[in-house]
């Protein structure tokens, strides 16, 4: 397919729309949508979209969306819906049950701020604070990344050894709304890379069953283990949609993570989305001059590639986290994440947080420079450095000094 | 009056062994609608919410019910059922998508849903089980209480009035929206039939007595919900698209003072028994006026 120039969230709404018309050979799809910006472009394109075997429903709250969306998917459609923010806190419930119902449904989710105050910029908070439902998480870095991710996420939800659900996550308006050339899938080859979906577990008048009836603890443990065991094997399966991915489009829709530089390297950030973008140009630069600073854009959060990590970091004896979002009385997420990863590990290297671009605020090359240079100079870690902060990183330069 | 054949067997809906209470209205209900399947010849799948009907369903892995049934949030039922009800329709499918959810399902924390899902007129079938209380939590108020009943969060007893949900259904201008009472198997099993038929959102209000909730007798269950109807505490009507009215079975005014007498969630002086006649008067003097005027 030639190169369009879209928004990220049309790169989305096509990716979603291509892959439930693919399902027309088997129950069809159906989904429940509802607006909040940033992502509402993408439901509009879902909307717009002429199904030969599906359905759009549009309700009354993000909360019956993913209803509406669970309805569909254990009715054995092809079903996935879009979101942000406050409208992921609003769905909450329902995004976890489907995660415990084993539901392969995609959700592409705008990050943007949670409020109160109201913003609606840029920030992972909405998407990271699901962490411990039963959905892979993908974090996509452009709008080639959107497409491609949504598309490999329904492979990935829909096999049998997984059957889990997928968040497709960007980050509002660096990406949804900002056009970029990007390649888009056509019918055809979609149609030659999601093969027809059978849910094993949708609702069968042949076999009548009750989906979510009461459990003691002892199956309690099963469901959980069997959730467990399936979030295991999505290395590999996620590997094999990767290699089907390549085969079908011809191009490499990415793996859990890219290693940067970080060969024999003294420092390596560690970041996702843009800001892993801009923190790229500013290791290639630093690198180019010499300096021994390597880069690991992630790209997936759940199941977090611990091993994968700690293997690309090379024994760096220091890492910084830029970490996007904020747990109140934690620090970064994603900081926790990776200091997790090294825990335990007989050469533990130094791990600093930075929380930046919160709230949407801009992640410029100096500010990524500056964490740089903080994460190169440190004796120790120490608590999250508030990057965005004046004087984060001592006092400003004085005026003709 | 023919008596329904409810006794239970593996065709039942509802399946024996399940840990519902004796008397309880809900599984009778489940009954009533297994044999209006039965008799219409149609299959159903249920979406049922946070309740003693999913309660009903048993521990994993087995289930009492005998047909797909799966358990929605609280909120959710009728979103869910329009998934589902979806994907039948693009399957050409033909089973019934019905929602069996509480009066705190349907009344209080589902009603959004259930309003969006009728103002888009799913084609559903949705049936409250009304037990007028949080009956799976140890019995709260509902807005679906009438006054004067205590509950553990209205020890006082309830000052509220109930809300008009058929009402608030019938302002949708849903298709069919009907009364049920367990009292009246025969137009119980119509209303269901008329249900199935209708394309688009049924809604129906079945009277549904709790004897663990409402303090009263297991063996008295047919006999509150009949001095209910008799009384005009509980009139049976359809409402057809909203407009158009049919009453179906007249009060004979029977004094409601037994109705009240017989559950202890009533104290003796709690209800005003003068201003709830009036008030059933008043209330079936309208039905009737609209009957006349938009008849079905």
């Amino acid at each position: 397919m030639p190169l369009r120039i879209v928004t990220g969230n049309h790169a989305a709404g096509h990716a979603l729309s291509l892959a439930g018309e693919a399902n027309r050979t088997a129950r069809g799809t159906a989904c429940g949508i509802y607006p909040i910006t940033p992502q509402t472009e993408i439901v509009e394109r879902v909307a717009a979209f002429p199904f030969s075997r599906g359905r759009v429903v549009a309700v009354e709250s993000e909360h019956s969306a993913m209803a509406v969306t669970m309805g569909a998917s254990v009715s054995g459609a092809r079903a996935f819906t879009a979101s942000s923010s406050n409208g992921i806190a609003y769905m909450v419930e329902n995004i976890m049950v489907a995660g415990f119902y084993r539901l392969p449904i995609v959700m592409v989710a705008v990050n943007r701020t949670l409020g109160p105050p109201w913003n609606i910029w840029a920030d992972q908070g909405d998407t990271l604070m699901l962490r411990d439902f039963p959905w892979i998480q993908l974090y996509a870095a452009d709008n080639q990344e959107v497409h491609d991710l949504t598309l490999l996420a329904f492979r990935l939800a829909e096999d049998p050894r997984i059957l889990l659900p997928v968040l497709v996550c960007m980050d509002a308006f660096i990406v949804s709304h900002t056009q970029a050339e990007t390649e888009l899938a056509s019918p055809d080859e979609v149609d030659a890379f999601l093969p027809d979906l059978d849910l094993p577990h949708r609702l069968d008048p042949a076999h009548p069953r009750a989906l979510g009836s009461m459990v003691w603890p002892d199956a309690t443990v099963s469901h959980r283990m069997e959730i467990d065991e399936a979030m295991a094997r999505v290395p590999n399966v996620m590997a094999e949609c990767r290699a089907r991915f390549r085969e079908v489009f011809g191009r490499d829709p990415g793996g859990p993570l890219d290693a940067l530089h970080t060969d024999a390297a003294d420092a390596v950030l560690v970041a996702s989305a843009t800001v892993a973008t801009t923190a790229r140009g500013v290791v290639e630069r630093r690198r180019a001059a010499g300096e021994r600073v390597g880069l690991v854009k992630m790209r997936r959060y759940r199941p977090f590639p611990e091993a994968e990590l700690v293997q690309a970091c090379g024994g760096a004896g220091r890492i910084g986290v830029l970490d996007r979002d904020y747990a109140a009385g934690a620090g970064g997420v994603w900081w926790q994440d990776v200091r997790a990863g090294f825990q335990g590990r007989d050469e533990t290297p130094l791990i600093q947080d930075y929380l930046l671009g919160i709230g949407g605020g801009d992640v410029t090359p100096a500010l990524v420079n500056q964490v740089l240079d903080d994460l190169l100079n440190r004796r120790a870690a120490g608590p999250p450095v508030w990057a965005d902060a004046s004087g984060a990183f001592g006092p400003p330069a004085e005026v003709g000094a | 009056m023919k008596i329904p054949d409810i006794a239970c067997s593996e065709e039942c809906l509802l399946r024996a062994g399940n840990t519902n209470c004796g008397g309880c209205g809900m599984s009778l209900g489940l009954n009533f609608l297994a044999r209006a399947l039965a008799e219409a010849d149609e299959t159903c799948q249920l979406a049922i919410p946070a309740c003693c009907g999913i309660v009903a369903a048993g521990a994993f892995p087995t289930t009492a019910y005998s047909v797909p049934t799966v358990a929605t949030t609280f909120a959710a039922a009728a979103a869910v059922a329009s998934g589902m009800a979806a994907i039948r329709d693009l399957n050409g499918e033909t089973h019934q998508v019905i929602c069996w959810a509480g009066d705190g399902g349907t009344y209080d924390i589902g009603l959004a849903t259930l309003s969006a899902a009728a103002e888009r007129n799913e084609d559903i079938v949705y049936v409250c089980y009304d037990n007028e209380i949080y009956g799976n939590t140890g019995g709260q108020r509902s807005s679906a209480t009438p006054p004067g009943a205590r509950t553990t969060t209205t020890p006082a007893g309830k000052r509220e009035a109930k809300k008009d949900i058929v009402g608030i259904l019938a302002a949708h201008g849903v298709p069919y929206a009907a009364t049920v009472s367990i009292a009246h198997p025969d137009d119980a099993a119509r209303k269901f039939r008329t249900a199935f038929e209708t394309t688009g959102t049924s809604f129906l209000l079945l009277h549904s007595p709790c004897p663990t909730g409402w303090k009263s007798e297991p063996g008295d269950s047919v006999h509150l919900v009949r001095l209910a109807v008799r009384s005009g505490l509980f009139p049976l009507y359809e409402v057809f698209d909203g407009v158009r009215y049919r009453i179906n079975d007249a009060p004979d005014w029977t004094d409601p003072g037994e109705y009240f007498a017989r559950q202890r969630r009533f104290a003796t002086d709690a209800v005003d028994l003068d201003a709830t006649r009036a008030s059933c008067r008043r209330r079936f003097a309208r039905l009737e006026t609209l009957a006349e005027a938009f008849p079905a």
